[in-house]
Parts: C-alpha cells; structure tokens; sequence
C-alpha cells in the first residue's frame, strides 16, 4: 500500500474526469488515495472527489491561485508534498499537470515519468510505462531515486471511474505561503464551440485532406454533436486550413487515447497514427481499400465517405433513441 | 539581448524504430536525425527577436552526443550567431540533461530570453523547459502561441483545453517554450549554410559544468515494439447497410457507444 498524493485539476469549478481516473485508479489498488486541490474556491469541488476515491482531501486555497500558473501551483505544493512524505504523486498528462509536474519534481528532488499510459501500483511504489518515439516503441520508467516516484498520466489512459455516491472523504485546509509570483494570467479566452476538447473526450470523430473545404467538415461535426464527441484533424486538413491547429491529431498536434477514434478520409501516414494509435477502438472510413489506416482499424469501411458519414450519424441517434 | 535557445535532435519522424540487442535502447543505426519540429519554432522566435533588437545575439544549445552538432549547424544556418554543444551520454535523461544545459547557460552569462520547443517528438516528455527553468529560477510559460515583447516584458498567449487560451505576463528574463502557430520558421540560405560550416560550436562537459553523469532521477528500461495490431474487420455491403451494421458492432460488440 502506497501513500499516494493526485492532484485534481478543475476548471470553472468543475473537476476534470481525468483526476476521477486517477483517483479511482489508486483507490481500487487499495491506496491511502489524497487528493490536493487548489483554487481560489474549492470548497464545492473538494466535496465530490470522496466519491472517486479520495480518503482525504486538502484543499489549497489562495486569491492568487484562480488562475493556474506553474509558479503558484508549484509554490503552494512543493512545502505542502514535503511535510506530507508521499510515495507516490500523480497528476493527469494535461496542459496544466504536463507544466507544473516537472519543477515540481525538482523541488521534490525526484524523478517524473510523463505521458503515462499504464500505471500499476505495486508494495509502497509504482511500476509505469509509457509511449516513446511517437508510440512506436514503449518502455518501463525507472525511477532512480530515493525520492516520491512522479507520474503524469494519458487521459483515458486506467479505465473509467467507478464512483460510489455514498464514499465521502475527510477534507481538510492546507495553507499556502506564495510568496512573490512573477507571472500574471490576465485574461482566460474560452471557446465557444461547446464540444469536448480532443485530448480529454471519450470519442473523437476526425477528418482528412478528403474533406475539401472548412464547410465540409459540416458533416463530420454533426457525427461528433451525435455522440458528444470531439472534433479532432490530420495535418493535411489542417494545413488546408479546414481546422485550427489545436484540432490536429498525431505526433506534432495533439495525443489522443478516446475508447472510441473513428478516422474519416484520413489516409494513416505514421506521424497521424503516432497521435491516436492507444485509441481502444479504431475505425476507418475511407475510399481506397489499400489506405495504411486500415492496417490499424478495428472496424473499416471502404467507402465515400460524404456517403457514409450522415448514414453512420443517423444510425448512432436511431440507436440513442432505443 | 542575450537571446539563448536550446534544441534536441532527434529522428526523422518517418524513422522505423529498431530495438538494440538488449531492449535497452534503440538501434540508432541508419537514423536520420532532424532538429525536433517546435525547436525550429524556438530558433526561429530567438532570431526575429533579434532582429528587432540590434546588437544582440542567438546562442543555441543542445545536450547530446557529438552527432547533435549537425543540428546546432542547422540553427546556424537559419541565422543564430553561437553554438554550443553540451556532452552528455546517448541515455541521459530529461533531468540529468536540463541540469547540464542549466549550468551551460549559466556559464555562457546573463541570459534574457530562453526559447525552447513544448516538447521533444522523440521522448515527448514536456520537461526538460520547465525543469531548466527551475534551476535557472525563471518565469517559464509553455505551450506559447503568440509571444508580444515589451520593454523587460513578455505577453505570450498559452494553449489550453477545449480550445481555450490564456494571455500571461512574466519579466524577463524568462523561459518561453514554443508551440505551433508562434511563427513559421525559415529555411537556411544557401550563403547562410556555407557560413554555418565554418562556426566555430563550442563543446563543453560535464566536468566542466560541476555537474555529474549519476545526476539522472530517471530510466527507460525494457523497450518493447508495440505489438502488432491484428488486421480488423472491413465491413461489405453498400453504404447504408455498412453504416447500419458499423453502428451495431460499436454498440453491441465494441460497446463504446
Ligand atoms: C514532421 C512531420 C510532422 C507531421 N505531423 C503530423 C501530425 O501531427 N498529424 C498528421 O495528421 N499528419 C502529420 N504529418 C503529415 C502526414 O505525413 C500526412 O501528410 C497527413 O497525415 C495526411 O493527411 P490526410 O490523411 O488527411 O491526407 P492524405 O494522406 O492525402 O489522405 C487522404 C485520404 O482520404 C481518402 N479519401 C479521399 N477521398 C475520400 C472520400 N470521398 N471518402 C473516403 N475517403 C477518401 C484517400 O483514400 C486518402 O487515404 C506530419 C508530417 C511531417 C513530415
Ligand atoms: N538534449 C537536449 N538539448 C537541448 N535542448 C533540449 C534537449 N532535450 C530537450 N530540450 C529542450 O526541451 C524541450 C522539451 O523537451 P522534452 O522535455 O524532452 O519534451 C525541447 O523542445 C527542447 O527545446
């Protein structure tokens, strides 16, 4: 059993079902499972991560820490971590724990395993394992130290959460002492498409080169408003301009691990399979049977796919409607 | 301005991985390596803020073996003014690097600005910014889409989830670390590449930085090649009756919708 310190991450006073992951994870192997969280308040938040799995949850409260910076995070936790002597902290491989985990790790003089997509918890520490090279090859991480062993965690990466509505955790305040803090957050700018963002969503519908224009795409947005599921790229399409840039998917846009990708006129070129190839569930659409995407596709379809992808909508509302 | 960059080289993304006889590394055999893609970004944002500032100078670094030369001369064919090369072994790791290139910086002078990619594509780690950023104790901000540059200022512009953004503010000096969208990097001029050749690239060591090759938190062991995928089903019929029954089998078989 290990003393293991999750980091919730929230935004808007929502939690994020990454740290439900992480949370569930820790406690199903039987962990003493605390969970941090910061904000200016957490109050509200705080009380649902008992339901995870969360023993004990201390919250950080501070003015300074509404926005996240790594500065504060970083300020606020490392004295925190040190006077409670962790086995094991984690975090989710996200825009805010992939930038804070690592000075973190030197505060803590220890070493940190990022982007991990398989974690198992063993005695007081972890055995980790995670993607190298694009995902083309994967190695088991180390950690060399005597320090507490750090990891950062794929989204979607352990399994879905079990939540148990009747579990609830001892919450208790940790104070923070922040010091000067040099960087300002000074505006937030959302986006107003409601979908899910790509690297979090359980499924992502995505579109190829094939999709000839920006309006097009029409068509593989209304798959994915179906399903709640993101709208993710290829390059190609991206660089046509028929997305934004955060929208690509592969080794130099995003990494994606949803239960479900499903790829629609993309051709499978390595750099796109290195974004989504941990996916659970692949499928291909796509109009040249020899396309490499297939090689990786559990379900496939050779077809035209301004054809098939209204048909395959209709037929996933007929089925929500059941 | 003491403007300062550090890049990785790493494999072309085209590379097919081999392992090494022992699983404990990769067969870097036949390799063509690249400078990774949001360095360029890196040289490229050190170079235009140079240009805005005359008088200053681009001092690019990279940790590696002796072959990460190539891409320091890279840089220095796009247009930095300095190289230098900071040795460490084949197997360093993130933390063991971005202490010798924290200590190499050091040692090089002040620094104003430090441009770095958000990640490396080999390892794709996102670390070794910000961990230098902690030893140098500088403001660091990664992910950076747009970067507006004041008098000992920076306003950078962050990616976050859901497509969201988040306008930041740090002093200088600080560590920004590049992500697609900040410029669109230039390529070398043929002039440029014959001035490149003849740079000198400084090398420094370990030793020489007081810092030790033991220094490292972390290591990948026991590499494996992902197992193959078996070929999955392609599904006959014409459209509506493949739609249909792909709906069916993600419902019933696949149960993920
Ligand atoms: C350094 C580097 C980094 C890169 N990073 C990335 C990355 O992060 N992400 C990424 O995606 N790519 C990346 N690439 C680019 C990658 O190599 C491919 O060029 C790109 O993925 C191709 O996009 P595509 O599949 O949309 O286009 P194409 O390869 O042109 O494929 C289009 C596919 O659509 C099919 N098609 C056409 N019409 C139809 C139709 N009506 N119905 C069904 N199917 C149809 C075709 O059969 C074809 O397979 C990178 C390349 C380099 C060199
Ligand atoms: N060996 C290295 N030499 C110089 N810079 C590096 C090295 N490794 C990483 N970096 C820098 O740190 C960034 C993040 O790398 P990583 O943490 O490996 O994902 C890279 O984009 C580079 O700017």
């Amino acid at each position: 059993m290990a003393k293991v310190f999750i980091i919730a991450e929230h935004r808007d006073g929502k939690l994020k079902k990454s740290t439900f992951e992480l949370l569930s994870a820790s406690a199903a192997a039987g962990n003493e499972t605390h969970a941090v969280i910061l904000g200016d308040s957490v109050a509200e938040a705080a009380k649902e991560l008992g339901a995870y799995g969360a023993s004990k949850v201390h919250t950080i409260q501070d003015p300074a820490l509404k926005f996240y910076t790594s500065e504060s995070y970083v300020a606020a936790l490392a004295p925190f971590l040190k006077a409670q002597s962790p086995d094991v902290v984690l975090a989710a491989h996200s825009p805010t724990g992939r930038d804070f985990m690592p000075r973190l790790a030197v505060r803590l003089d220890t070493g940190l395993a990022s982007d991990c997509t398989s974690l198992t918890f063993a005695g007081n520490g972890i055995t980790v394992k995670r993607p190298v090279y694009a995902g083309k090859a994967m190695v088991e991480v180390e950690f060399l130290g005597a320090g507490p062993k750090m990891a950062t965690v794929r989204p979607n990466s352990l399994g879905a959460p079990k939540m148990d509505a009747a579990k609830t955790a001892e919450i208790v305040s940790a104070s923070a002492s922040l010091g000067n803090l040099k960087t300002k957050v000074t505006d937030i700018a959302k986006s107003n498409s409601g979908r899910p963002d790509v690297t979090e969503a359980p499924i992502v519908v995505s579109g190829g080169r094939s999709l000839k224009s920006a309006e097009n795409f029409k068509i593989i947005e209304e798959l994915a408003d179906s399903i709640g599921a993101a709208v993710g790229a290829s390059r190609a399409a991206v660089d046509a301009g028929y997305r934004p840039h955060r929208d690509q998917v592969g080794q130099t846009g995003k990494v994606v691990s949803p239960a479900l990708y499903i790829a629609c006129g993309i051709s499978g070129a390595i750099q796109h399979l290195a974004g989504m190839r941990s996916s659970k569930v692949i499928v291909a659409i796509n109009n040249d049977a020899e396309a490499p995407i297939f090689q990786v596709a559990d379900y496939g379809i050779v077809g035209d796919l301004f054809q098939v992808v209204p048909l395959l909508k209709q037929e996933l509302v007929k089925l929500k409607e059941h | 301005m003491n403007i300062f960059v550090c890049l990785k080289q790493v494999p072309d993304t085209e590379t097919k991985i081999k392992l090494n006889g022992d699983n404990s590394g990769i067969d870097t055999a036949g390799i063509k390596w690249i400078v990774s893609p949001y360095d360029e970004l890196a040289v490229e944002e050190a170079l235009r803020l140079r240009e805005k500032n005359p008088g200053s100078t681009v001092t690019v670094m990279s940790a590696g073996p002796v072959r990460v030369v190539e891409a320091i001369r890279t840089a220095l064919a796009m247009g930095a003014d300095n190289g230098v090369h900071v040795e460490v072994p084949e197997t360093a790791d993130t933390f063991l690097t971005a202490k010798a290139l924290a200590a190499a910086i050091k040692k090089e002078g002040n620094l104003d600005i430090l441009f770095t990619g958000k990640e490396a594509i080999d390892d794709g780690a996102s670390q070794v910014s910000q961990l230098i950023a902690e030893h140098l104790g500088l403001p660091c901000v990664t992910v950076v889409l747009n970067a507006e540059y004041g008098a000992g200022s920076v306003k950078v512009k962050r990616e976050i989830e859901g497509g969201a953004f988040e306008s930041i503010e740090l002093p200088m000096p600080c560590l920004i670390a590049a992500q697609k969208g900040l410029n669109e990097p230039r390529y070398a001029s043929l002039p440029n590449i014959m001035k490149a050749k003849k740079k000198e690239v400084k090398s420094v060591k370990l030793a020489d930085l007081g810092v030790a090759e033991t220094e490292q938190k972390i290591r990948f062991k026991n590499f494996q090649l992902p197992p193959p995928k078996q070929a999955g089903k392609k599904i006959p019929g014409d459209p509506a009756t493949q739609a249909k029954e792909l709906a069916r089998l993600l419902h019933e078989e696949a149960k993920v919708v």
